[in-house]
């Protein structure tokens, strides 16, 4: 893996799930994993908010020397000046998390980046194999464990899934030890934000079974009936070759087989 | 006395309604079967006779079928067909002749059919074009389709976008076909469920191009107020309805009693996309061969699970290797100390989601069966084809479970090299050119 690639890991303030206190962001932890074992120290981190929340000081003690921070109110747009960050800097590869914890956590800011920039995305990456020549291999992670393999020119974005390996432990001592470079942020407000009415989530409704039956015999049958499938093929009389052969055609068919 | 003449006049025979009454009289039954049909009482009331009601069961227990469940069979095993005559009830029509408005719903279409979270979407679309007159629902898909009820799923007007270039993992073709229908048809609602299957990832890639701000993980939607979950599903955001709207599931019920056209709808060719073509800077290498036994049961895609009737397991996991399947298992192999507890599927075990379930000498005791009720498509290898399974199964074999595991094996052993040695021929190809 060539160090002269200049990689930027984007990190925000996570919530427990349980608890609801401010902690690293699962998957923001895990795309700085990513970075870290990509390029080490040249690795840069980056964050858009408050420099003083200590959650950031958790992100510096997976081993990061130094925290990039551009300064402004958490209620700001942070696609702003994360867009004239890399405009500046030279990069190569912008990792980040599917979702934020916080907030609207629409995923929609790798997105925003990305069509700005006019740079390639790619969604829940769990691997980076290889860069090389201008060119990225990833690994996708789709549902059901599966993976699919994408070559992507540089630069790009990527997001992070929990496929991805998990983050390494924080340390208290390095992390209150390093050093944060603080810039002046933007101070453009998020107004269509702030017009939301938001509150606790609501359990959702159970969706109800609901027979549309006529009669009390008909609701009895629902109720009792066994769920048969109905117009199955049977296949009773033919040999075994035919029966195998019948069996691997709908596999072929479903695409479970490749 | 002169009102009541001869002919008016009921005539009741007691020595007849006295052996009626007395169930033990030699003639009773001849009695009681003269008597069928209309029974009168005294005062000329017509009776009903409970004892006549119902049939004796197989243990000499007496049965009234109110459900009609045994006359229907009856009448089916008597070639009337009647119960498959009654079931194809036509649901009425619901026709948008001149649209004025679209309302755009792009599916998943996992495995080429309409998932159950594409169904609910299109439930909602159709509460949402209630709201204006003439708004007719659009399903658009991409790839390779197999649904063949797009009609009872509430399908107005269908896009399909079957071109080899949209197949596999193609976002930036997708887009351009989909900036193209923004630009032709306007809709007045883009609908995609917020789901891992790459409907969240398209939605979010319109919103940017569109420079709209879409509503995530939204479940109340109407017209003018949608209610989405936020900061990792701990709020509830109550917000205007914008254009674009990533939906979770159960938004909506699903359309179940109507009917609709599902007449296609022809776009402009896309002059985007040829234009991109050549500059894309993502490329699909393709699915990777991951290892089966690895993907947790929950999720595995395709499972081949076996029960009492195996008895060569070293077959058994052979054929699952060859398949590329995961190995599931039901309550007895388990008991029985032939697979490990976490292969178990069923009530007390794993309910599994997979696409392909394949059941060898599983009859399918009903935990069994509750815990394979998301699997869409069922295949059973069993000796007995009386057994619940193969009534599920959507294909089963009646055979012993050896002789056909076998069959399979060299089947997918056989594919295998077959597209390996493609695979082989197309890299020297490529390598000489």
């Amino acid at each position: 893996m060539p160090p002269n690639i200049n990689v930027v890991s984007l990190v925000s303030i996570g919530r427990h799930p349980q608890s609801g206190r401010a902690r690293r962001a699962e998957q923001d932890g895990r795309a700085v994993e990513l970075g870290l074992t990509m390029v080490g120290e040249a690795l840069t981190v980056l964050h858009a908010g408050n420099p003083q929340n200590p959650v950031l000081r958790q992100y510096a003690g997976m081993g990061l020397p130094s925290l990039t921070v551009l300064d402004q109110a958490s209620s700001c747009d942070a696609v702003s000046v994360l867009l004239r960050y890399l405009r500046k800097n030279p990069t190569d590869i912008v990792l980040t998390g599917v979702r934020a914890e916080r907030g609207e956590s629409s995923g929609m800011l790798p997105y925003l980046l990305a069509e700005q920039l006019g740079w390639p995305l790619v969604p829940k990456v769990a691997e980076i194999v290889s860069v090389q020549d201008g060119k990225a291999d990833v690994l996708l992670a789709l549902p059901r464990g599966q993976r699919r393999s994408v070559q992507v020119s540089l630069p790009f974005i990527a997001t992070i899934d929990n496929a991805a390996p998990e983050a390494r432990q924080s340390a208290f001592g390095p992390g209150s030890r390093a050093l944060f470079s603080i810039q002046k942020g933007d101070n453009l407000a998020d107004d269509a934000f702030m017009e939301w009415k938001i509150s606790p989530a609501k359990p959702r409704p159970k969706r109800l079974k609901v027979v549309k039956a006529k009669t009390a015999a008909d609701r009895m049958k629902a109720a009792t009936a066994k769920p048969v499938g109905g117009g199955g093929k049977i296949m009773k009389q033919e040999s075994p070759e035919e029966k195998a052969q019948a069996i691997f055609d709908l596999l072929l068919e479903e695409k479970v087989i490749r | 006395m002169s009102d009541f003449s001869l002919e008016e006049m009921l005539r009741r025979d007691p020595r007849n309604e006295w052996i009626a009454r007395n169930r033990l009289h030699p003639l009773h039954d001849t009695v009681l079967s003269a008597e069928q049909g209309e029974r009168r009482g005294p005062s000329g009331l017509l009776r009903k006779d409970p004892h006549l009601v119902g049939f004796i069961g197989p243990n000499g227990i007496k049965r009234i079928d109110r459900a009609d469940v045994f006359s229907s069979v009856g009448a089916e095993l008597a070639g009337k067909k009647r119960s498959t005559e009654a079931k194809a009830v036509s649901l009425p029509w619901h026709i948008v002749e001149n649209p004025a408005g679209y309302i755009m719903v792009v599916a998943d279409m996992v495995g080429g059919r309409l998932t159950r979270h594409d169904k609910d979407i299109l439930g909602l679309a159709h509460q949402l074009a209630t709201e204006k007159a003439a708004v007719a629902v659009v399903l658009v898909c991409f790839g390779e389709s197999k649904e063949t009820q797009f009609d009872l799923a509430g399908v107005d007007r269908l896009i399909h976008l079957a071109g080899q270039e949209f197949n596999g993992f193609a976002p930036e073709a997708r887009l351009a076909a989909l900036e193209q229908i923004e630009t032709q048809f306007y809709p007045d609602y883009w609908l995609f469920p917020d789901s891992v299957n790459g409907g969240a990832d398209l939605a979010s890639r319109l919103a940017a191009r569109l420079g709209e701000r879409p509503a995530t993980q939204a479940w109340q939607v109407n017209g003018t107020q949608t209610l989405c979950r936020g900061a990792s599903s701990s709020v509830d955001i109550r917000r205007a309805t914008p254009r674009i709207l990533m939906l979770l599931e159960e938004c909506a019920d699903a359309i179940d009693s109507t009917r609709h056209q599902a007449l296609p709808l022809q776009i402009k060719p896309l002059a985007a996309l040829k234009k991109s073509n050549g500059s894309s800077k993502m490329l699909d290498r393709g699915m990777i061969d991951v290892d089966a036994s690895a993907v947790p049961l929950a999720e595995a895609e395709f499972i081949l699970s076996a029960g009492n009737g195996i008895h060569n397991w070293n077959q058994f996991h052979a054929a699952a290797a060859a398949l590329g399947a995961t190995e599931g298992a039901s309550r007895v192999a388990v008991d029985d100390g032939f697979m490990p507890r976490e292969r178990q599927v069923g009530a007390s075990g794993t309910w599994v989601t997979a696409r392909v379930y394949l059941a060898v000498g599983i009859s399918g005791a009903i935990q069994h069966m509750q815990g394979i009720g998301q699997c869409d498509k069922v295949v059973a290898i069993n000796t007995d084809a009386g057994c619940d399974m193969v009534k599920r199964a959507d294909l089963a074999v009646i055979a012993d479970s050896d002789a056909v595991l076998a069959e399979l094996t060299k089947l997918a052993n056989a594919f295998m090299a077959s597209k390996q040695q493609t695979s082989s021929k197309q890299g020297e190809k490529s390598d000489a050119a």
